[in-house]
């Protein structure tokens, strides 16, 4: 098993299968009356929280706990990170009350990478900055799996912004390894440079939605932020929407078996309408829910809890 | 005043042959000198060259003294082989004022290990606003001929066009930091495969090759002299070519690590490959050699940058720009060209120190010249270590990695600032 999860690139198809097949089993766990294994037991799970994500925090906690590790919440609010100490000594603070994994979000791309050679523990990147959140991908291709059947040979279309996503990288890394074939969709001033030969060679660029969307499995709405239009990536919230927004018209051009995710939090009205978010196409409950079991499962095999 | 006598050292690749060093200035050069009340230097398997020049160093000193002083600077240019270095005007106060310039220059005759010739700024703080006392900074004790905003591009076309202009009557330069500061808005790598990848907003070649495009077109306009700072794209490249072949007065510089490091590097997230504009890919070193082969750049400039621990040791995104350069300068230039002794010191000494109106650098050694040299053994490897570097900095991004040849002494006016490899003082 690897040490540290900080890429969706750092999974062969043999580690990424194991944890999908973990989180499986985790999920049993949430049917049962006592939530709870004790798996990590003793155990110390720090949540270095740098940004405001509430549902990826609790998301994190509630699979550590469920685990029976301890679980500290460390947010970059009102703690010593406002008083400006840096990342590196808050690192040497967590090493020395001896945290065997850390979980961070971050608003800065690669800050994961920077803490993994500053403590001993293990390192999760739970999203850092327009990077990779590796875990969220798991969980997609966990729902995938769930609902499809399989993932070798799926056909996904990641929607939106995915020059500022660190949901799509991660999901392109990912769906590479385990077989699926990408095709990321949105405005040219969104879709970033030299995209194939930078994550996957295979991916694949449309400008159009609607000549992709009759040929996917699945597709994955990128949440798109009303302000990018101040920097003139497009020229409105409307013309964004008709363009690429997924409303009922467009859902019905998918095939009949194909599924709608999103990562939340949703921009209604904006990427997405009400109508598609809650059609029993969407998956969107469930992947938070799988969320849980996935996180689960990396937490127990970065902490070796398979080897106890 | 010591004289010196060096043996059997092989000036800028000739035959050996021995150089006496009395008064400041080379004495003789001629096999089978004598001088018996010279210290004799052994210089067999050595090479001289006139001292190196340095167009592009950021000494630090006034504000950050944590990160550089104008002592500690000398004394790693010293050890560099450079017997001249050009120190930025962005430090803090910024070097806008004849009293600030003055103040730079006084301290590099202090510390006696270089002579530290002040680079002004070209406009007020550096805010690319309106012009800095260019003519007072010409006409202190300093005499500052080239004036620069280095750190920020000074981006608005009629300040551009008047600071070229106004320059002339000096016989002044304007160097320019080409960075479209639009283009480059929260930039913190070079724009392509490698930054898709990790998630860093990119620096488009384009925000640099459109500003000298600009540039070339107002020296031409206005008939003034272009210095284009750190050079780091092929398209670049191209756009100076042209310039040069119809007669723009324009000269270029490229640094060491443009010349041998690409944006790969950056896939650690360590900060120490950070730095402004930014690495750039294989292709883009591949053209930059061959354009200073050609002499379509003319000079190699460290850019120099020390930083402070804490400025570096840190996320990516919140580092400050900047890589030590000064004391490895030579070895990177021996490493991409070879031992082409001529081609060296015309980009490392003639070449700046003529764009710099530095008389008594920059010339090769023979009777009656400044003796300001340096000899290099170029058979010698050297694995670099940070720790051990003299500059208060310890960010340079060629640690551990194993270098050719070794500055065993450099003087600078006939006095040894280092000898045996080690600074005198």
């Amino acid at each position: 098993m690897i040490k540290h999860l900080l890429s969706g690139g750092d999974l062969d198809v043999d580690t990424a299968t194991e944890i999908l097949d973990t989180a499986a089993e985790m999920a049993t766990v949430a049917g049962r009356e006592i939530k709870k294994l004790p798996a990590l037991r003793g155990r110390t799970v720090v949540n270095l929280f740098y940004e405001d994500s509430t549902r990826t925090r609790i998301s994190f906690e509630a699979a550590a706990k469920r685990l029976s590790a301890d679980v500290i919440n460390f947010s970059a609010k009102g703690s010593s990170v406002t008083k400006g100490e840096s990342l590196k000594d808050t690192a040497l603070t967590l090493q020395a009350m001896g945290a065997d994994a850390v979980v961070i979000r971050h608003p800065a791309s690669g800050a994961p990478h920077r803490l993994a050679n500053w403590v001993d523990g293990s390192v999760v990147n739970a999203g850092d900055g327009t990077h990779e959140h590796p875990t969220q991908a798991l969980l997609d291709a966990y729902t995938m799996r769930a609902r499809l059947g399989r993932l070798a040979g799926l056909s996904v279309a990641v929607v939106g912004d995915v020059l500022h996503s660190r949901v799509a990288r991660s999901n392109v890394l990912l769906l590479s390894t385990l077989g699926a074939k990408v095709t990321l969709v949105g405005p040219p001033t969104l879709i970033p440079v030299d995209i194939a030969g930078a994550l996957a060679p295979g991916t694949d660029v449309s400008y159009d939605l609607d000549s992709v969307l009759p040929n996917v499995d699945v597709v994955m709405m990128l949440r798109v932020q009303r302000e990018r239009m101040n920097d003139s990536y497009f020229p409105s919230a409307r013309e964004y929407a008709r363009r690429y927004g997924l409303d009922g018209p467009r859902m019905r051009r998918l095939p009949e078996h194909a599924i709608v995710m999103h990562p939340g939090p949703m921009n209604r009205g904006m990427e997405i309408t009400p109508e598609v978010a809650d059609s029993p196409r969407s998956t969107i409950v469930e992947q938070v829910t799988n969320g849980v079991s996935v996180r689960m499962a990396v937490l127990y095999l970065l902490l070796g809890g398979n080897n106890r | 005043m010591t004289a010196y006598l060096i043996t059997s050292v092989s000036v800028v690749g000739a035959a050996p042959t021995d150089l006496l060093i009395r008064d400041g200035v080379i004495a003789e050069v001629g096999p089978g000198l004598t001088a018996p009340d010279a210290t004799v230097v052994d210089g067999t398997g050595l090479v001289a060259l006139p001292g190196l020049v340095d167009l592009h160093t950021h000494l630090r000193e006034p504000g950050r003294e944590d990160a550089e002083t104008v002592e500690s600077g000398s004394r790693a240019a010293a050890l560099g082989g450079y017997t001249a270095v050009c120190a930025m005007a962005n430090t803090s106060p910024v070097a806008d004022t004849a009293g600030v310039v003055e103040q730079v220059w006084r301290l590099g005759r202090e510390a006696a290990l270089v002579d530290v010739q002040p680079i002004g700024a070209v406009t007020v703080g550096l805010a690319g606003e309106r012009l800095a006392e260019l003519g007072a900074m010409a006409d202190s004790a300093a005499r500052v001929r080239i004036f620069s905003d280095d750190g920020h591009c000074v981006a608005d076309p009629k300040l551009m066009r008047r600071a070229l202009e106004y320059v002339k009557a000096f016989d002044g330069i304007i160097a320019q930091h080409a960075e479209e500061p639009r283009l480059t808005e929260g930039a913190q790598m070079h724009e392509g495969e490698v930054s898709t990848r990790l998630g860093l907003i990119g620096w488009p070649a384009v925000a640099e090759e459109a500003i000298i495009a600009r540039d070339v077109l107002l020296a031409e306009h206005v008939g003034s002299r272009l210095h284009v700072c750190h050079v780091s794209t092929a398209g670049s490249v191209e756009v100076l070519r042209q310039a040069k072949a119809r007669g723009v007065r324009v000269t270029a510089e490229v640094t060491p690590h443009h010349l041998l490091l690409t944006d790969e590097r950056a896939e650690t997230y360590d900060p120490v490959y950070k730095v402004n504009p930014p690495l750039r890919t294989a292709a883009d070193i591949a053209a930059l050699r061959a354009a200073l082969a050609d002499g379509v750049i003319d000079v190699i400039a460290t850019d120099h940058a020390p930083h402070a621990v804490e400025d570096k040791e840190c996320e990516w995104a919140y580092a400050r720009p900047g890589m030590l350069g000064l004391e490895t300068a030579l070895s990177i230039a021996l490493d991409v060209l070879g031992p082409e002794w001529d081609l060296i010191a015309e980009r490392m000494s003639r070449t700046p120190a003529r764009i710099a109106g530095l008389t008594g650098h920059g010339v090769d050694p023979a009777p009656g010249v400044p003796a300001n040299l340096t000899l290099i053994d170029p058979a010698a490897r050297r694995t670099i270590e940070p720790a051990e570097l003299a500059s208060r900095s310890r960010n340079t991004p060629y640690a551990r990695m194993t270098l050719p040849g070794r500055i065993v002494a450099t003087f600078l006016r006939g006095e040894p600032t280092v000898l045996d490899g080690k600074a005198v003082k």
